[in-house]
């Protein structure tokens, strides 16, 4: 299983890294998204730096679900399902890999989006360990959760419109937490972080066992 | 060069191909559902009335033989649908859902029955939950003075509605049986999952960031007596009518596969006329067309 996660992460991240769509296209729209809330918000930095938590988190979600549809319409090339079927790779390996690959894109933009809230917005970071945290335990939940539902709407007509319908609502635990934690890494109050960070854990544990569970029995139905 | 006696020579062969195809859709007739026995029509029709009934019963107890509450006074009455809508919809609904998509997944327990059955208790379910809410609003606009307030509890509940109509949205939008029924059952679980997530989280973000909440605990009246009574018949009143429509949901649901069947064969057998007529239906010379310009 090890291996296939790594094979399938390596290939999808190598199409990326050759075909460049995360950067060329996923990268300004984030840092788009940071520039129409401060128009939407006002010039003025106070409240852009209240919102800025859940600014960051929108953008994130948005970006997942580009991300998202990216990864799977890579896979929904003439053949290519049966071929993997027939490489021997392991349904748990598969998620896994697309996983690994999806949250590596997403971590490489919340960089971005951090960098871009800090010197657009203003805003000061206290204690950068609760956004470091959050970060990742954040994306990888919404890898996960993004993966699994990725995998369930893909090879459908309607695909593009039902992935936000369904991926939104479930999504919206760590929205919550994550904004709970960013503000308080923000404003450098460390103690309180805990049930938000342990939140964003157990969504990220228990997306990743459905994916594993559940990547086989999706698989069938290709 | 196109004479009237080859005219009518292709209309005849056209004829004898449409009556062809008339006699091939009836020698077999399209197989048609299994109707429902009469006795257990008996049985849902008894459930029905015995729904409106204690429906009937729980509003006039709710509306005229209840008292006003102290604290509340009429507004009290709204007691008597709110909670039961709520109950059903987020336990019985919910959960009724996720265990027949489990039992549809587990390789063992599959069956059309539990796939059938998860889409009618989530599309009940939905009518539940929207009832719930607008009741609950109905209430919060006397009582908080607005009709949405961002409380725990309403937010969890608005959210819970959501993927609900996310299981239907992918539910409507895949044709095949066997892969909608996967689809679905899978919808049901991962979102069926989230329910513990979003409950602690949007717990959390009231109670650690609102401190004084607009659901004051001393709002909620001691229950006894009549009031106690109605508000526990209700729960019954509202069950009942969960199970009929769910029952009928259900039974909508079997037409509607038996109907889908049907057309597939319609559609089939035409094909077939079609590809059977062809080989026989030979223009005379004159009114052949020329395969290239002319």
């Amino acid at each position: 299983m090890l291996r296939d996660t790594l094979l399938v992460a390596g290939k999808d991240l190598r199409i990326e890294l050759r075909s460049r769509v995360v950067i060329n296209q996923m990268a300004p729209f984030a840092l788009l998204v940071l520039v129409l809330f401060a128009f939407a918000l006002g010039p003025d930095r106070n409240p852009l730096i209240t919102a800025a938590p859940g600014l960051f988190w929108m953008a994130v979600l948005f970006s997942t679900m580009f991300a998202v549809q990216r990864s799977f319409s890579l896979e929904s090339a003439e053949g290519l399902h049966d071929s993997m079927v027939l490489a021997g790779i392991d349904p748990a390996g598969f998620f896994a890999g697309k996983l690994l690959a999806i949250g590596c894109e997403l971590f490489a933009l919340e960089v971005l989006v951090t960098s871009g809230i800090i010197v657009l917005y203003g805003a000061h970071v206290k204690s950068p360990a609760e956004l470091l945290v959050s970060g990742i335990l954040g994306t990888v939940g919404l890898a996960a959760a993004g993966t699994i539902y990725g995998a369930l709407v893909s090879g459908m007509r309607l695909r593009e419109t039902l992935l936000p319908l369904l991926f939104l609502p479930v999504a919206s635990p760590v929205l919550i937490a994550g904004t709970r934690a960013w503000q308080i890494g923000l404003q450098g109050n460390s103690s309180a972080s805990s049930p938000w960070l342990g939140l964003l854990g157990a969504f990220a544990a228990l997306y990743i066992c459905a994916g594993i569970v559940l990547y086989g029995p999706m698989e069938d139905m290709k | 060069m196109c004479s009237l006696e080859s005219l009518l020579e292709v209309m005849a062969t056209i004829d004898k191909a449409i009556d062809k195809r008339r006699t091939v859709m009836a020698a077999e007739p399209v197989t048609r559902p299994a109707p429902w026995s009469a006795r257990r029509n008996r049985w849902v029709r008894a459930i029905g009335v015995a729904a409106i009934l204690a429906i009937a019963l729980d509003v006039y107890l709710g509306l005229w033989v209840t008292p006003p509450d102290k604290v509340q006074g009429n507004l009290v009455r709204l007691l008597y649908i709110h909670p039961a809508l709520a109950t059903v919809a987020l336990y019985v609904a919910f959960a009724l859902a996720a265990l027949s998509s489990a039992l549809w997944l587990w390789r063992r327990t599959r069956a059309p029955f539990f796939d059938r059955l998860a889409a009618a208790s989530v599309e009940t379910g939905i009518v539940f939950i929207a009832l719930t809410i607008v009741t609950g609003s109905l209430w919060g606009r006397p009582v908080w003075g607005v009709y949405w307030t961002w409380d725990a509890t309403l937010t969890s509940t608005a959210l819970l509605l959501l993927l609900f109509l996310g299981y239907v949205a992918i539910r409507k939008s895949t044709a095949d049986p066997q892969r909608r029924a996967r689809r679905s059952a899978i919808t049901a679980l991962v979102a069926f999952m989230d329910v513990p997530l979003i409950q602690f989280s949007v717990l959390w973000w009231k109670t650690l960031h609102q401190k004084s909440t607009v659901l004051n605990p001393s709002l909620t009246p001691k229950i006894g007596g009549i009031m106690g009574a109605t508000l526990a018949l209700s729960f019954v009143a509202f069950l009942l009518l969960f199970v009929w429509m769910l029952i009928n949901r259900y039974r909508i649901e079997v037409l509607k596969e038996s109907l889908e069947g049907a057309e597939m064969e319609v559609a089939i057998r035409e094909r077939v006329a079609e590809a059977g007529t062809s080989g026989h239906l030979e223009l005379p010379a004159d009114l052949r067309v020329p395969v290239s310009g002319g």
